[in-house]
């Protein structure tokens, strides 16, 4: 390699739960420090999984380590996460997936009841998402040195014929579509914990979000801009991602973003916006204005896309900012999660 | 969802707009206040601001509690949680305040024991649960949360509860809008009233506001419908030369108040001789402090803090943007050294501080419009 080392750009004195948690301060650590060290100055941009040539084969390839408490919820767990999510990468990234490995960081004391119930948890949803789990490693730590148990999934994919998404491609008047409700994952974990005395009837959606892709894909093809599984950080993130990497404005309309009641009741209390709640099985993609139409009907279509929407479209303006427009005409900019959402009291 | 969705109407809101309009004398300037961090909020967040005529100013009040708290507070009450055996507990509004050494939640990363709570009942249940520690509750909040700080207090005493402490930062509303109706360099011609905070302590302490100051005031809830309409109340009493109260949260405010708090808030609380206000300065009898009856869980008295003053940054001007007389766009740091992720005061930190709320849902529009209209 010639030329000066990449400058780094991170200068927080020590990491802090704001870097994990998918907004701002995750990008600034991973674009100002670990890219620039690890990949170097010819790093692709920064997408849900990276496409690698090995002897003339493209293929996708990506990985997710999951930590979460507690270990199961309402409507999912874990290792259920653990095999949608890296599915989800790499679907969003224009890839079927392949295979899987996993590895597992236990703590010492964890009934092997629970360890059983989550590979049995993850082996049914590698079932329900045509992947094989192909290998993996264990590590034990001693107790209280790790939440129950991590689980590092990672994975290779074939990229799906037809399919050339990227932030570049991107063009104003472009559509913003949205496969369901968002905010059930982020809000039944919270709920989960247990912390707060509140009870709603939410389920996590944790998912393969591939049959959308996949439906995308053969409808409209290469008329698909750009994909998203709005995980950590919600749509807000995911879309201001967007915004400042094809350096347009994203518009969109706040009376026609799904939401589940519970949801919007617990958002409400607790002065949180369901914007920025994760997801973990909803869909969110840019496609070409005159294409927008048959997209929507192929999700509608796809079981578990009866709810999707269009949610708004690409403008010149703001450029790199996300407008919502309010039921009464009333305008306001969402920016990227700053940290973990924090209840407000008072 | 009920007692939400008939607030926010899509009809009712563009008619009363439109009425708003109607009201508004376009020969004269409106600047009314918004006391509660909570109006901000909703201000913001449905875009209230698009719906006025350009001539109706909302300036921004000093309702925000962690905005106000000095941040001298701050580094007391996490000295108390650096020693190992406390358990410092707070609301989620609290968690990224700076203090001189870091916020609560910097402190937490640091390894010190910081519970984010969402009661102070919360915080007794983690005392009950930890005989061992000591469970050191953060109070902060004006009249709307005192009560509840309260009645743990009580319980406390009653349960004969010795490992729970509060450190109580509770301030009352009334000698901040007296103090920013005292200041000079303040012309506001009406109140949005606090909305939360009358559900305690009702609609009478206000009543000097209108009779002594002649400003009309309006109590208000924090749906786009409530603003708007105690907008509408306000402009029909400059209309006629009026200044009254006027309750426009009927559905949680009684006109008189909480009787059963507010003997909550007498039985625990007193009030200090004075307290310091970040950006209002110290303002006589503007708080409360624990009672001698309850000295034991008086975290204040417990444990030795450092009770220094610690002036906020020099460049920061948090206090006039505090008082309404700076927008949050014209301090010297706003959106440069002091962002959301980097708050150099609090009123970018709490999602009802005005500099956090314009940031994140005004700013980049701003300069966008300043832009297009340089075009």
């Amino acid at each position: 390699m010639t030329g000066a080392p990449p400058k780094l750009r991170f200068r927080d004195p020590q990491v802090d739960m704001a870097h994990g948690a998918g907004g701002k301060a995750s990008r600034r650590l991973i674009e100002g420090l670990l890219a620039p060290i690890l990949c170097g100055a010819q790093a692709e941009p920064l997408g849900d999984a990276a496409h690698v040539n090995i002897s003339g084969t493209r293929i996708a390839m990506t990985t997710d380590a999951f930590v979460v408490r507690p270990l199961s919820f309402p409507g999912g767990s874990i290792g259920e996460l653990a095999v949608n999510g890296t599915v989800n990468d790499l679907a969003v990234s224009g890839a079927r997936a392949v295979s899987l490995v996993v590895s597992f960081v236990l703590e010492a004391g964890l009934p092997t009841g629970v360890l059983e119930a989550e590979a049995r948890a993850m082996a049914a949803a590698a079932q329900r998402a045509g992947v094989t789990i192909i290998g993996g490693d264990t590590k034990v730590v001693e107790h209280g040195k790790a939440d129950f148990m991590y689980i590092t999934t990672a994975g290779i994919g074939s990229l799906i014929p037809g399919l050339q998404t990227s932030a570049a491609s991107v063009r104003p008047g472009d559509r913003i579509l949205l496969s369901g409700p968002i905010g059930d994952h982020g809000i039944t974990i919270l709920l989960a914990r247990g912390d707060l005395d509140l009870e709603a009837n939410l389920r996590s959606d944790t998912r393969s979000v591939l049959p959308f892709v996949e439906a995308l894909a053969a409808a409209v093809g290469s008329d698909v801009r750009w994909m998203r599984d709005p995980t950590r950080g919600g749509v807000a993130t995911s879309l201001n991602e967007l915004a400042r990497d094809c350096a347009f404005g994203m518009r969109i309309a706040e009376e026609r973003i799904p939401l589940n009641d519970g949801v919007r009741g617990a958002c409400e209390l607790l002065g949180l916006d369901p914007l920025h709640i994760a997801n973990e099985g909803q869909f969110l993609a840019v496609v070409a204005k005159e294409s927008a139409d048959a997209a929507l009907a192929v999700l509608h279509a796809t079981p578990g896309g009866e709810a999707a929407a269009i949610i708004g479209e690409v403008t010149e303006q703001p450029a790199g900012s996300v407008l919502v427009t309010t039921l009464y005409g009333g305008t306001r900019i969402v920016d990227m999660l700053v940290g973990d959402p924090l209840p407000r009291i008072c | 969802m009920r007692f939400v969705d008939e607030f926010r109407e899509p009809e009712l809101i563009t008619r009363t707009a439109q009425e708003i309009r109607r009201l508004a004398d376009p020969a004269r300037h409106y600047r009314f206040m918004e006391v509660c961090g909570g109006h901000t909020h909703a201000i913001y967040r449905f875009g209230l601001m698009d719906l006025l005529p350009p001539n109706i100013e909302l300036v921004h009040g000093p309702g925000c509690p962690v905005c106000v708290l000095p941040m001298g507070r701050i580094d007391d009450g996490l000295s108390i949680a650096e020693d190992p055996n406390v358990i410092f507990a707070a609301f989620g509004d609290m968690m990224r305040v700076p203090g001189t050494k870091g916020s609560p939640l910097e402190y937490k990363a640091r390894g010190m024991d910081v519970r984010i709570i969402y009661s102070p009942a919360d915080a007794l249940k983690l005392a009950r649960a930890n005989p061992e520690k000591h469970v050191m509750f953060f109070a902060i909040g004006f009249e709307t949360t005192a009560p509840s700080t309260a009645l743990t207090l009580m319980r406390a005493k009653a349960e004969g509860i010795h490992n729970f402490s509060v450190f109580c930062n509770h301030v009352t509303i009334i000698p901040a809008i007296r103090a920013i109706l005292d200041s000079p360099d303040m012309r506001i011609d009406a109140f949005i009233g606090p909305g939360h905070v009358s559900t305690v302590i009702g609609c009478r302490p206000y009543g000097w506001i209108a009779s002594e100051e002649g400003k009309p005031i309006a109590v208000s809830g924090f749906e786009p419908l409530d603003v708007l309409q105690s907008i509408v109340m306000l402009l029909r009493q400059l209309n006629e030369g009026k200044a009254i109260v006027e309750n426009n949260y009927k559905r949680v405010v009684p006109w008189d108040g909480n009787r059963a708090a507010l003997k909550a808030i007498g039985e625990v609380f007193e009030i200090r001789p004075y307290f310091e206000w970040r950006g209002l300065g110290f303002i006589s009898q503007s708080a409360l402090r624990i009672r001698e009856s309850y000295a034991e869980w008086d975290a204040e008295r417990r444990f030795s803090v450092p009770g220094i003053r610690v002036t906020d940054p020099k460049a920061a001007q948090c206090g006039e943007v505090l008082k309404g007389v700076l927008k949050p766009i014209q301090c010297k740091l706003f959106g440069k050294e002091c962002t959301p992720e980097h708050p150099i005061g609090a009123l970018m930190v709490s999602s009802e501080g005005s500099c956090a709320a314009y940031y994140s849902y005004e700013h980049r529009k701003a300069s966008e419009l300043v832009n297009l209209s340089a075009v």
